[in-house]
């Protein structure tokens, strides 16, 4: 069986506070999941969920308290993995004094490519992410929303086979995202693994084969966008005419919405069928029955509020 | 070693653009003031006062460069987030750290000759025939460099687990301690203990010797400077630069970038 892209297994990571440094903070607890080969993975989380925090252990920012990761199959910790990773930090930021060119160049230069072809990558980075006219403007000069986009070109110079973007949407107008969207979907294309961190979850439905939800530093559920709503109990929607008198039918038309002589009403998966005969037996016209897709957003809104109801998002203790 | 030039040609490339080099212009006039009024104010010593004046300004604007841009090599990458990045390469902490100390070095060599070679002129200016003096003058100006060094790389160190502030303030201490401990070792007093006494002969070995890379004086009078002071000086920057980069560089390697 191929093995995955990234592996993590039990990571954890707290931080001591406080003035002695005796308490500590748990950032990630337990994390353990991994990203398949080739695959766009969207990592869910409010602001603090720990989306950072795992993808600043990935790439050797910061080290785990606990737990190991894998990067194609070599530790986090051993160095030649980072030829094959491509990252952008969350909200990122350049040396100003340098132009664009110059600093996708110095950074090029970390891979030993040669300089032609620095030069070559340089210039299909830019007009990729759309700078091509602003490559020799220093970065002092770019809006936030350019310095993402050359925080993109500098993630996928090097034509990584992973790809680790912190929250790549941020600070973009709709027209960035669009195009960000476009360079994670031609990624895949190119059999590229992608992991990135969002809380527009609009994207990640769009953009994922797969997306982790993370809530006070604990991986809460994992799936594809379809499969993880569905794990949400579901309701079905049952639209259905009827013209003859209340009868048998009372209890049920009291839940229906009723516009003309058309009425609508959800019901349980569980109670579907009897509902159905009963709607029959009455003489009513069924004219459509669907299932409410529940939404990812309403599927984090439950983890969120549900985390809320139990503990604190971040858990912490004295030692 | 590759990866080590490139940071380091980078740094120096971001003390070209921040202006750092600009200080130059200061001592160039500074250098061609005191070289129009020292002929009128000291007949015959012209060349002791210029050479006096002239390596001075080149150890205080090179201490100052040192001090306040070491500190803030690592400071500054980690508070703008610009380390982020460069660490996602495949780039080891150790090798990014040398490169900003090799870097800065590098600046306040470039610096550094710049001045030298402007108080050269000055001398020429003073003193038609300024020969005998130039080898002390060199040999001073190379030991200014040394200094240089280790007070960056002392800098460096600090930056990696404190504050600028704190850390400005432990390699200014540091660097005056350095200069002191010769009096530290042979200090010897009927009131204080024996103990206190190997301690502080202890710490005058351990702390920076800066005193020997002084030879301001000897260079002023044109005094020659013994080969055996150019290697042990040269040996004892390079071996004392090699042992605080290493603390350095364990302590970032272990430093989480929150």
């Amino acid at each position: 069986m191929a093995r995955a892209a990234i592996e993590i297994e039990n990571l954890s990571k707290e931080y001591p506070f406080g003035f002695l440094h005796l308490k500590k903070k748990t950032s990630l607890e337990g994390l353990t999941m991994s990203v398949e080969d080739g695959e766009v993975f969207g990592f869910l989380g409010p602001n603090g969920a720990g989306k950072s925090t795992t993808i600043k252990l990935l790439v050797g920012l910061i080290f785990p308290t606990a737990g190991t990761a894998r990067i194609l199959g070599k530790s986090i910790s051993d160095i030649s993995m980072h030829a094959d990773i491509g990252y952008l930090p969350e909200q990122p930021y350049f040396y100003d004094y340098l132009t664009a060119a110059e600093l996708l160049d110095y950074f090029a230069r970390f891979h030993d490519l040669p300089a032609q072809e620095r030069k070559v990558r340089v210039e299909r980075m830019l007009k990729k992410v759309g700078l091509e006219t602003a490559g020799k403007i220093q970065l002092r000069k770019y809006s936030k929303g350019m310095l993402q986009r050359v925080g993109l070109a500098q993630a996928i110079l090097h034509d990584p086979k992973v790809v680790i973007l912190d929250e790549p949407m941020s600070g973009l107008d709709p027209v960035g995202r669009r195009e960000v969207r476009d360079i994670i979907l031609e990624l895949k294309q190119a059999g590229k693994t992608v992991l990135f961190s969002t809380h527009i979850l609009s994207d990640a439905e769009m953009l994922c084969d797969r997306v982790g939800v993370i809530v006070g530093g604990k991986l809460r559920g994992v799936g594809a966008p379809d499969e993880i709503v569905g794990m949400k109990a579901q309701a079905m929607e049952v639209l259905f005419e009827y013209v003859g008198p209340a009868g048998g039918l009372e209890a049920l038309l009291s839940k229906a919405t009723q516009t003309g002589r058309r009425y609508h009403m959800q019901v349980a998966e569980v109670d579907l069928y009897a509902t159905l005969q009963q709607l029959g037996g009455a003489g009513a016209k069924i004219l459509l029955v669907t299932q409410v897709k529940s939404t990812l957003e309403e599927y984090f809104m439950h983890l969120v509020d549900a985390d809320r109801a139990q503990a604190p998002a971040v858990e912490v203790s004295g030692k | 070693m590759k990866r080590v030039g490139v940071v380091a040609l980078n740094t120096f490339r971001e003390a070209v653009r921040d202006r750092v080099l600009y200080n130059l212009v200061f001592f160039a006039l500074a250098m061609i003031a005191a070289s129009i009024l020292v002929g009128q104010v000291s007949i015959g010593i012209e060349e002791m006062v210029i050479v006096s004046l002239g390596l001075s300004a080149i150890s205080v604007i090179g201490l100052l460069i040192a001090v306040f841009i070491g500190v803030a090599l690592v400071s500054k990458e980690m508070d703008k987030r610009t380390l982020y990045a460069l660490l996602a390469k495949p780039v080891r902490r150790w090798e990014f750290l040398l490169g900003k100390f090799g870097g800065l070095v590098l600046t306040l060599t470039v610096n550094t000759l710049a001045m030298a070679a402007g108080l050269f002129l000055a001398l020429r200016l003073v003193k038609h025939s300024a020969e005998p003096l130039e080898g002390a003058v060199l040999v001073a100006v190379y030991f200014i460099l040394l200094k240089l060094a280790l007070v960056v790389a002392l800098a460096l160190l600090f930056s990696c687990f404190t504050t600028p502030l704190l850390s400005i303030l432990y390699t200014a201490g540091l660097y005056i301690a350095g200069l002191f401990v010769t009096e530290m070792r042979n200090y010897q007093s009927e009131t204080m203990s024996r103990a206190l006494q190997s301690l502080l002969r202890w710490l005058s070995y351990l702390l920076p010797n800066f005193e020997n890379f002084d030879v301001m004086a000897a260079a002023a009078h044109g005094h020659a400077i013994p080969g055996m002071l150019i290697a042990h000086n040269t040996a004892y920057a390079a071996l004392y630069c090699a042992i605080v980069l290493a603390a350095a560089a364990a302590i970032f390697t272990r430093r989480n970038l929150k």
